[in-house]
């Protein structure tokens, strides 16, 4: 008996299954979502730096075509279609090609393949033929191909490469501002000349050579070497060689400036507009935010004025973020900036210096934005410090502000912090007020150089937000730039994962800097 | 010996209920409260209270919760000053000067009382820090004077051979009855002239409780100690005087062992038989 009603009293919690299975079943739903879409954009985006294989095909009315495969879609009737990426625009006049696969006849990996990156043009694919001087191009050579004689070009044209760079950096440079103290410093003057000439030497060295192409189909092309960028076999590598040319791809990506508009190249500059203006942005918010909610919080009277600037400011934290880019645009910009220029760059005018969009106005703008977050953050964190805390102190003749500023202040900065880790949040994606404040499209000069005062702020700025949206819309090859934009929006991510965690980490220590907060 | 011979003292700021018996001459005391009420927003908490405080005693605080204990204690720090909601009548003099007097700064009145409140609130730093906090608001103290200043204080507050190894280490990992001996402590650097003690020890087990109370006891000759209890054995084993509050109103105010053994007054014995039953 007693078994029995034992067993009966551990029937389950009345309605509470379905409740908990229906919320653990969301969680898991928005996990899945997110993991997938994180899956998606490191998939697409990572694999646009694989060396992937390259394939020729032989189709059934006798043309012949190399290319990369990028996808395979049904068509009806069990035929499926496949989209080729074939370069050579040069060539061809269009790099894609979607074939039915019933009218590819033969296909094969050949090894002597070869992917070149140039300057211009894009991508070649297809066969080397000869190199050879610039003088006697011989189109019709049947000279075997050699791939090791191209690497030996290629290389010596790098070393030509960086032996020009070199003068130019350690001797021309000096030279030229040796000349603007004085013009009429003739030494100089005769030395500028010499070093010009070798380098002018240099540049015709590195244009002496050219490489003979030819693609799948027998057209022939003289490629001028110093175009190349770089050049690959991706059928003869081994795994080890694809992973490390793989990691080189994603290296220059993160390190170099965008080429082709935007199309191609690295995301150095918009990695760094973005970063630097994020920090600037905290720099600025925080001091405001803390103020103000000290204000709200500790010296006005607690009246219904007080709580109507309150219940406003958490308003503010709706209001749409192009709103603030049109109030940015306007008192910053116009307001602000055009008063500046009057006042100290009235020389430059009508070119403006400060009365155009800039970090400082982007930055002042976004930490406008987030202006409402920190100060709800800070405020709550000073009403949590327990009232024990401030009597002990004032109970020890400390006067109010020495309340504040030794006791109440230093607790609250764990809450400050998770105010600015959500305005970071905020800013680091926020694209459309930027617009209007100071992004650029290419900005290859970072805000920051060895050049006085050394942090630009009226610079206008590179961001990769605004380079996802630029690359994804207004490059003249959307289809090409895609796994570009894939990789940006996964740099975003992570630039902001790194943003947020170092804040995180911060307010972690000081969380614990003392042990858990006493029971209140 | 404490005299027992009852002196009434003949003024017209003697309480209305007129329980109490009060021995030492008016020089000695420390806090004169003279008619004092107060108010929480319009809800009066404390009824035309006059007592006085013997400077170099321990006195007691004692009566039912809600009766106004720790309202009265804080009148006398001023920490009422911080809520506007509070407003009173009658005077309060430490030392023959009225606290409220527009030439005394409330942060120096705040200094000379301290305060000791009931669950233990070491500031978030590290256990010498606690302490030279008060020192360093005063400013002008070399680094040797104030490490002395910091011994001394720890060792008046019984804490020093526990914490001497470890002074750089948070207060906060200090167990709760060593965090009450260092608040005191904390209290006992500025040299203030009376501590205020609400219920200090209620919050503690009976081991860091005697600790607190032998501290109190031996305290006394340096300052004047006010202390708000609810343990009535505490009170006996501690306290010189006892005041008993009732309602908001001062009931019986006495030498502490008349009040226990012989009160005069029929409810001051009800509660006090109630209590220690
Ligand atoms: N901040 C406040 N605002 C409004 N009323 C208060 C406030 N603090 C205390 N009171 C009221 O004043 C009266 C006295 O409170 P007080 O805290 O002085 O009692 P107490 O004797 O210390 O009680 P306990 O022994 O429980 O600590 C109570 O009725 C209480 O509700
Ligand atoms: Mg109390």
């Amino acid at each position: 008996m007693s078994a029995w009603s034992e067993l009966a009293s551990q029937r389950l919690p009345r309605s509470e299954g379905p409740w908990a299975w229906l919320a653990a079943g969301s969680v898991a739903l928005s996990l899945l979502m997110l993991g997938g879409l994180l899956l998606l954009i490191a998939v697409r985006g990572l694999g646009h730096f694989w060396p992937a294989g390259v394939v020729q095909l032989e189709l059934e009315d006798g043309r012949a075509l190399a290319g990369r495969v990028v996808r395979e879609l049904p068509l009806e009737q069990g035929e499926r279609e496949r989209l080729y990426y074939t370069a050579n625009r040069d060539l061809d006049g269009q790099v894609w090609h979607w074939l039915a696969v019933s009218d590819i006849v033969a296909s094969e990996r050949p090894r002597d393949l070869l992917v070149l990156e140039r300057r211009f043009h894009g991508e070649f694919i297809g066969r080397l033929v000869e190199v050879g001087s610039v003088d006697f191009p011989d189109p019709t050579s049947t000279a075997t191909a050699d791939w090791n004689a191209l690497q030996a070009s290629l290389a010596e044209l790098q070393a030509l490469r960086s032996e020009r760079d070199r003068l130019r950096r350690e001797q021309l440079r000096p030279l030229i501002q040796q000349l603007d103290a004085d013009p009429r410093d003739a030494q100089a003057r005769r030395e500028l000349a010499a070093v010009n000439e070798r380098v002018r030497a240099l540049q015709h060295a590195m244009q002496g050579k050219v490489a003979i192409l030819e693609s799948a189909d027998g057209r022939r092309l003289v490629q001028p070497l110093d175009e190349i960028l770089r050049a690959w076999r991706p059928n003869a590598m081994t795994t080890g060689e694809k992973l490390t040319a793989w990691a080189r791809g994603v290296w220059r990506f993160l390190s170099e400036g965008p080429r082709d508009g935007n199309t191609a190249g690295g995301v150095w500059p918009a990695i760094f507009g973005t970063v630097l203006m994020v920090l600037l942005m905290s720099l600025l918010v925080a001091p405001f935010g803390v103020l103000a909610a000290v204000y709200l919080n500790e010296v006005a009277h607690q009246g219904r004025l007080t709580n109507l600037v309150r219940i406003s400011v958490r308003n503010l934290a709706g209001v749409p973020s192009i709103v603030y880019g049109v109030f940015g645009l306007g008192v910053f910009v116009y307001g602000v900036g055009g008063s500046l220029d009057e006042w100290f760059f009235s020389d430059e005018l009508p070119s403006p210096t400060f009365g155009t969009g800039g970090l400082l106005w982007a930055s002042l703008t976004l930490a406008l934005l987030t202006l409402p977050v920190v100060i709800v953050a800070t405020e709550e964190g000073l009403a949590r410090i327990p009232v024990q805390q401030r009597e002990g102190a004032l109970a020890l003749g400390a006067t109010r502000f020495e309340t504040l500023t030794r006791v109440i202040l230093p607790m609250t900065v764990p809450a400050m912090l998770t105010g600015v880790i959500l305005a970071i949040a905020r800013a680091a994606g926020e694209v459309a007020p930027l617009m209007l404040v100071g992004v650029a499209k290419l900005a290859p000069q970072v805000p920051v150089d060895a050049e006085f005062p050394f942090l630009h702020l009226e610079r206008k700025f590179m961001h990769l937000g605004y380079h996802i949206y630029d690359t994804a819309f207004h490059g003249n090859d959307v289809q090409a730039a895609l796994p570009l934009v894939y990789a940006t929006a996964l740099l975003l991510i992570g630039v902001i994962l790194v943003l947020n965690l170092t804040a995180i980490f911060l307010r972690h220590y000081f969380r614990t800097r003392h042990g858990y907060v006493p029971r209140q | 010996m404490r005299s027992t011979l009852p002196i009434s003292i003949p003024s017209r700021f003697q309480p209305a209920a007129s329980g109490s018996i009060i021995d030492f001459p008016a020089e000695a005391s420390c806090f004169q409260v003279e008619a004092l009420s107060l108010a929480y927003g319009g809800k009066p908490a404390l009824q035309e209270i006059s007592l006085r405080v013997p400077r170099h005693r321990v006195t007691a605080f004692i009566g039912p919760s809600g009766c106004g204990k720790s309202t009265l204690l804080r009148a006398l720090n001023r920490l009422h000053d911080l809520n506007e909601n509070v407003s009173h009548e009658g005077r309060i003099l430490l030392e023959g000067q009225d606290i409220h007097a527009p030439e005394v700064a409330v942060d120096e009145l705040r200094r000379r009382v301290g305060m000791v409140f009931q669950v233990p609130n070491p500031f978030p730093m590290s256990i010498y820090e606690n302490v030279a906090f008060g020192l360093r608001l005063q400013g002008g103290l070399t680094r040797r004077r104030m490490d002395d200043i910091v011994e001394w204080a720890l060792q008046a507050a019984a804490l020093w051979d526990e914490v001497k190894d470890r002074l750089r280490a948070s207060a906060w990992s200090l167990s709760g009855g060593q965090q009450q001996r260092l608040v005191i402590a904390r209290s006992l650097a500025v040299r203030p002239e009376v501590l205020l003690l609400d219920e200090p020890a209620s919050a503690l087990d009976p081991i860091s409780t005697l600790k607190i109370e032998e501290l109190i006891r031996g305290l006394k000759s340096q300052l004047t100690l006010i202390l708000v209890t609810h343990n009535m054995q505490q009170a006996a084993r501690v306290s010189d005087y006892t005041a008993f509050l009732q309602e908001g109103e001062l009931v019986e105010y006495a030498p502490t062992d008349i009040l226990f053994t012989n009160p005069t007054l029929r409810r001051t014995e009800n509660y006090i038989t109630g209590r220690m039953a």
